[in-house]
């Protein structure tokens, strides 16, 4: 096939407090210019491997305060629909970030508080990278093992993937790639999840169903 | 016999349990060693209790050990903690004196161990001093705070502080707990152990001979803390709770504290609570041994809603146990009990014995709600709070501390 086999790598995150903390809109903002780049980074992402309860309403960790503890809807839904993947990098992220927040800010009477005990803590996290010791070779057996992966695994190969590849693709996608132009519908599935409005236990599931319908053939009729 | 990790794998997956074997691969036949101040009672020795057999059935040479110390040190150490929450104690020179010498001597005590140990962690301000006295260590060392230090008396912090800072990590259960100290910070909120006695299924037999034995009666709706005897965890503020549901509603409270060896405060409140109580037979104050565990499992199940209404908490472990069991949770709008209680979700966040009071009378009025709260608390600790995900994170802090200390640490891997 002349692809090298499926290496299933796996992560785990443990988050680290940054001590910098914001109580009102403005210190947000200046603190976001030059917070570490690893806590845009967990703030946008790091939601899906550390402890949430419920499905969450807003998509990122800022718009959760700025909803729940600022009580400013406007500016909770604006951060909510930035799109973190069509970032070049977290420092276009960092940018955009800014910008809503300025004009948030440029367009209200007053900053917008919150009262003690409410302030937004910036986090970062480490990530550490392991081997499973599992390769696949074969896309259909690679598909079989798509359920019993760890949530881990998912987030490293389906979210952190798009910060390191040229691309910014997933790597079964990429992966897929190097077998020509054999799996291209199957890849055109993979790529087109919305990584976000999830959870990596559904995640799973739908990287799993693009996969489960290539082979029944029930995405195009297409068997391999 | 089955392992611990297969019998965890029956709860959380195998999945859960292969990831965190792969993730101890590199610290097999690490020297990991843990101090604490206790034993028994209190939820630190309940995590230490099931982390070490784990940390050992993944090939890591783990051992747990715990510091002694005369009646003097105890009174410090609980007016450390209480002015680490918040209360304006000061600490006289004699008292921190005996802090430093039993800080001494039990280092000295343990100093092979602890100079040998790949990585040491040292639980709470008890046994905080000990790097100070341990000047040969090898390996990293890293300060535990299960506490709640939002909003500490200063002096008392400063104090603590020059023990503290020359740590290489410290461990808080929350961000806003978090004090400024130059090593990194990191964030583990605690858990529980779903296969020890306090957290495993019971049969509905038990639960009633338990509850019987108490002369509590199950055709009365039942709500119940369970915590120490302490003034943080108010449970005055409880029986102020109770009466104002009981002008309306029959009920029943219970209050159940099990004793910690390094608590001499609680025999004083219990007293308090007592007296406040006045001999009311639906109130049932029962002072439980630390290692009722059965009981305290038997009262949360039979309990219709559990009650966690402190003042200060650290993380709330006993909030944690009553999800598990299925039951809403009314608590204190504090520390980590803001994690764990989502309001309508899995319970209520209350300020007042008044909110506390309207909210047992909202659930005791809509059972299918309760019902359904139950249920997403069972799912919100199975996904979060489980000690499975706790021993993860402890494993991937080591690996960060021993292996890396970048944001990505990779662990040598070949490309795809």
């Amino acid at each position: 096939m002349g692809n090298q086999p499926f290496r299933i790598l796996d992560c785990a995150l443990i988050a680290i407090a940054t001590g910098q903390k914001a109580q009102n809109l403005r210190e947000f903002r200046d603190i976001l210019k030059n917070i570490h780049s690893g806590s845009i980074y967990y703030h946008f992402w790091g939601g899906l491997l550390h402890p949430h309860f419920d499905e969450p309403e807003f998509q990122n960790d800022f718009a959760v305060w700025a909803a729940r503890d600022l009580h400013d809807l406007k500016i909770a839904e604006e951060l909510s629909i930035i799109d973190p993947n069509i970032f070049r990098d977290i420092d276009d992220l960092r940018q955009e970030v800014i910008e809503i927040i300025e004009e948030r800010l440029y367009a209200s009477e007053h900053v917008p508080w919150v009262k003690a005990g409410h302030e937004f803590h910036f986090i970062r996290s480490q990530i550490v990278i392991f081997d499973s010791g599992i390769t696949y070779d074969n896309p259909r057996k690679l598909a079989e093992a798509i359920p019993k992966m760890s949530l881990g695994s998912i987030f490293f190969h389906f979210i952190d993937a798009r910060r390191r590849t040229p691309e910014s693709k997933n790597d079964f996608s990429a992966w897929l790639s190097g077998f020509n132009d054999k799996y291209t519908s199957m890849i055109s599935g993979l790529d087109e999840i919305d990584p976000y409005f999830t959870t990596l236990n559904e995640l799973r599931q739908e990287i799993y169903n693009v996969f489960n319908n290539y082979f029944k053939g029930g995405r195009n009729g297409k068997s391999a | 016999m089955e392992n611990l990790l297969e019998q965890y794998s029956k709860i959380v997956g195998v999945e859960v349990i292969n990831h965190i074997r792969q993730l101890a691969n590199p610290l097999k036949g690490a020297r990991i060693l843990h101090v604490n101040s206790t034993k028994v009672g209190g939820g630190v020795a309940e995590i230490l209790n099931r982390l070490i057999p784990l940390k050992r059935e993944l090939g890591i040479d783990a051992e747990w050990e715990v510091i002694t110390g005369e009646k003097e040190f105890y009174q410090c150490t609980k007016k450390m903690h209480n002015s680490l929450q918040g209360d304006r104690d000061d600490i006289s020179s004699d008292l921190l004196a005996v802090y430093e010498k039993t800080n001494q001597e039990n280092c000295e005590r343990l100093r092979e161990k602890l100079e040998q140990a790949d990585v040491v962690f040292i639980h709470d301000p008890q046994p905080a001093a000990f790097l100070h006295f341990c000047k040969n260590r090898k390996g990293k060392w890293v300060w535990r705070c299960h506490i709640d230090v939002s909003h500490p008396y200063r002096p008392v912090w400063k104090y603590l502080r020059e023990f503290v800072k020359d740590y290489d990590a410290s461990i808080w259960s929350l961000s806003a707990f978090a004090q400024s100290l130059s090593h990194p910070l990191y964030l583990i909120t605690p858990s529980i152990d779903p296969l020890s006695e306090k957290n495993i299924e019971l049969p509905e037999k038990e639960i009633s001979g338990f509850l019987d034995s108490w002369n509590i009666r199950r055709d009365c709706p039942i709500i119940t803390q369970i915590s120490r005897f302490d003034r943080f965890k108010d449970p005055i503020g409880v029986i102020q709770s109770y009466r104002l549901v009981k002008n309306y509603v029959p009920v029943q409270l219970v209050l159940a504290g099990g004793g910690a060896t390094d608590d001499p405060e609680g025999e004083e409140v219990l007293r308090e609570v007592r007296a406040f109580a006045e001999d009311d037979p639906d109130i049932h104050i029962l002072e439980l041994p630390p290692d009722a565990h059965r009981a305290i499992n038997a009262l949360q199940r039979g309990s219709d809603i559990i009650i966690q209404k402190s003042l200060k908490e650290g993380f709330g472990l006993t909030v944690t146990e009553g999800l598990w069991k299925g039951k809403p949770v009314i608590g204190g709008d504090v520390g980590g009990i803001k994690l764990q209680v989502i309001n309508h979700h899995c319970g209520f966040r209350v300020n007042t014995p008044e909110g506390a009071a309207m909210r047992i009378r909202y659930l005791l009025k809509h059972r299918d709600i309760m019902e359904t709260m139950g249920m997403n608390a069972r799912q919100l600790v199975l996904d979060n709070y489980l000690i499975t995900r706790h021993l993860r994170e402890y494993l991937t802090l080591v690996v960060a501390l021993l292996l890396g200390s970048e944001e990505k640490i990779e662990l040598n891997y070949p490309s795809h």
